[in-house]
């Protein structure tokens, strides 16, 4: 089954264009859509759910498209990332009027059950003002799964958490996955999609850069170029062996130590250590210095 | 089948009036209101013109509109401007539910905070139920209603609903209408003090139109506005991306 699915949908501010036809399909199970911070990816997500009208292109949730057509959201469950819920209330009753709103049969029953699958039963009582971002985020999820919808999309979920709130947003997420529901969250945070999906659609400035399988991505970032910070016994020896390996570009020696720029990460780091034994050069320090998501990305899209 | 008031969206609204600190804000005009007309009826003969313009000139063109503004704008400009109406409009709830739910709640409250006061006021100014006291509050029953529409469609329209609806007030009702006659057509303030007058007559009301233009006009603009909300509330975009 195909539950989401666009077709070069284009989305543009003005001059600015947002997402720049994009095309893919999205079916159950856990998919990530990753990308640096204004690469479209809650563009996307806003279009998915209805709340933006794509420019271009066609899209549908379920075969029907999502744009002024409520009636999506019976299946469909939307976990946005700005942090405004209704303060005021405690997290049960927003559970509970987010089932009310749904016309559920039983809406008690169906917010209790929401609030035990994210784990919020013990603070479900206390006014959502009092929540830490992780536990706002949690009952988000609750009140976007509270009518059982086979579709989940959760912008950002996994932001100003720390790393406990992670792993069990991650669980949560791998568990309703693997029920065959359709999972789409956003990121901007690799290392979150690494424990967690099957599938990750990576973009960057407004363009699907990569689409897939994790693994296969996770391959290509090995062989990614890369700079690293290296101190050692004797930095100038280690320079000029360095030098004569096939996967080192450039070497800068400096104050701080040797600046190695190296066209493969992923036979860089297998040999670095080789090499500085095999010299009899003790490494004092090595030191990725390029790990911002936009170089990694940049390099996805470059393949 | 579910009716188009939404007891559950009753219940967020009331409780996010209540949360803010604003409600008490328009606590204090009508206090004021009656304030006044409890000084004035002890300082003035009773013989003197002064309800009729304190509870039309004051009532009708500061106190009703602005608290109908602040109440208006808030019930969902408030949800929009922060973002929470996203938990809302993720359901399948009816977009003219949402709208009419709204529109009931600020006009109960309006009516409590304008019209009520007004009654109030006008019952110790004119010593009874008189036909200036009935005539006035009957007039602002007629404005909250229709200037509850307008402001609460201004909100789904614009992020500057107050400021928008400031401009209307204080330069279309308050300058335009008195000047040029033509403005008044457009005028909820001229509506409701045509209302007034024509149970009460009172040249102090300064009315510019005739009952039946004020009723007229006053339905089409509350249903053309409460339509026009429903209509941009269905095609609600999230905006602010940072893409």
């Amino acid at each position: 089954m195909t539950a989401i699915e666009l077709r070069n949908v284009s989305r543009w501010y003005g001059n600015v264009v947002a997402v720049n036809d994009v095309t893919m399909t999205i079916g159950p199970g856990v998919t990530g859509l990753l990308g640096p911070n204004g690469a479209g990816k809650s563009t996307i997500l806003h279009m998915i759910a209805g709340f933006l009208q794509p420019s271009r292109g066609e899209l549908v949730v379920g075969s029907r498209p999502s744009w002024q057509n409520p009636a999506i959201y019976r299946r469909l469950g939307l976990v946005p990332e700005r942090d405004s819920v209704y303060a005021f209330l405690t997290g049960e009753q927003f559970v509970l009027a987010t089932a009310k709103l749904h016309e559920l049969a039983d809406p008690g029953a169906a917010a209790l059950r929401a609030i035990a699958m994210t784990d919020m039963a013990d603070a479900a009582g206390r006014r959502v003002a009092t929540y830490s971002k992780g536990m706002r985020q949690r009952i988000k999820v609750a009140a976007a799964l509270v009518h059982d919808p086979e579709i989940i999309l959760l912008d950002e979920p996994f932001n100003g958490m720390d790393p406990r709130q992670r792993i069990h947003m991650m669980e949560l997420l791998g568990k309703l996955g693997a029920e065959g529901r359709v999972i789409l969250f956003s990121s901007h945070v690799l290392e979150e999609v690494e424990r967690l999906s099957g599938t990750i659609q990576v973009m960057v400035a407004g363009r699907l850069a990569a689409s897939g399988d994790f693994r296969a991505i996770r391959r290509l970032m090995t062989s990614r170029p890369h700079v690293f910070l290296i101190r050692s016994s004797d930095d100038r020896r280690l320079a000029a062996a360095l030098i004569g390996r096939p996967e080192v570009a450039a070497v800068e020696l400096g104050p701080a130590g040797l600046q190695v720029r190296t066209s493969d990460f992923g036979a860089f780091c297998a040999q670095i250590a080789v090499l500085a034994r095999d010299s009899g050069i003790r490494l004092r320090e090595l030191l990725p210095t390029d790990e911002s998501l936009e170089s990694v990305f940049g390099y996805l899209i470059a393949n | 089948m579910p009716g188009p008031f939404n007891p559950t969206i009753a219940m967020i609204t009331l409780r996010a009036v209540i949360s803010r600190r604003r409600a008490l804000l328009f606590a204090i005009t009508p206090l004021i209101l009656i304030a006044l007309t409890i000084v004035l009826k002890a300082s003035r003969p009773p013989s003197a013109p002064w309800p009729g313009r304190i509870l039309g000139d004051f009532g009708f063109s500061v106190l009703l509109p602005l608290t109908a503004l602040i109440i208006g704008t808030g019930v969902l400009g408030a949800e929009i401007e922060d973002g929470s109406v996203i938990h809302l409009l993720a359901t399948p709830v009816r977009r003219s539910s949402v709208i009419t739910t709204k529109f009931v709640v600020a006009l109960a409250l309006t009516i409590v905070f304008t019209a009520v006061p007004e009654l109030i006021a006008g019952l110790i100014a004119t010593g009874g139920l008189t036909r200036l006291a009935v005539g006035l509050f009957a007039g602002a029953l007629a404005g909250s209603v229709i200037y509850t529409a307008v402001f609460v469609m201004a909100s789904v329209l614009t992020t500057r609903a107050i400021a928008v609806g400031l401009l209307y007030v204080l330069i279309w009702e308050g300058v335009l209408a008195n000047f040029v006659g033509g403005a008044r057509v457009l005028s909820v303030g001229h509506y409701s003090l045509g209302v007034a007058n024509a149970i009460a007559p009172n040249p102090d009301l300064n009315a510019g139109l005739t009952l039946a233009t004020s009723l007229f006009m006053g339905a089409i603009v509350t249903v053309a506005a409460l339509a026009l909300a429903v209509r941009r509330l269905s095609a609600f975009a999230i905006k602010g991306e940072s893409a």
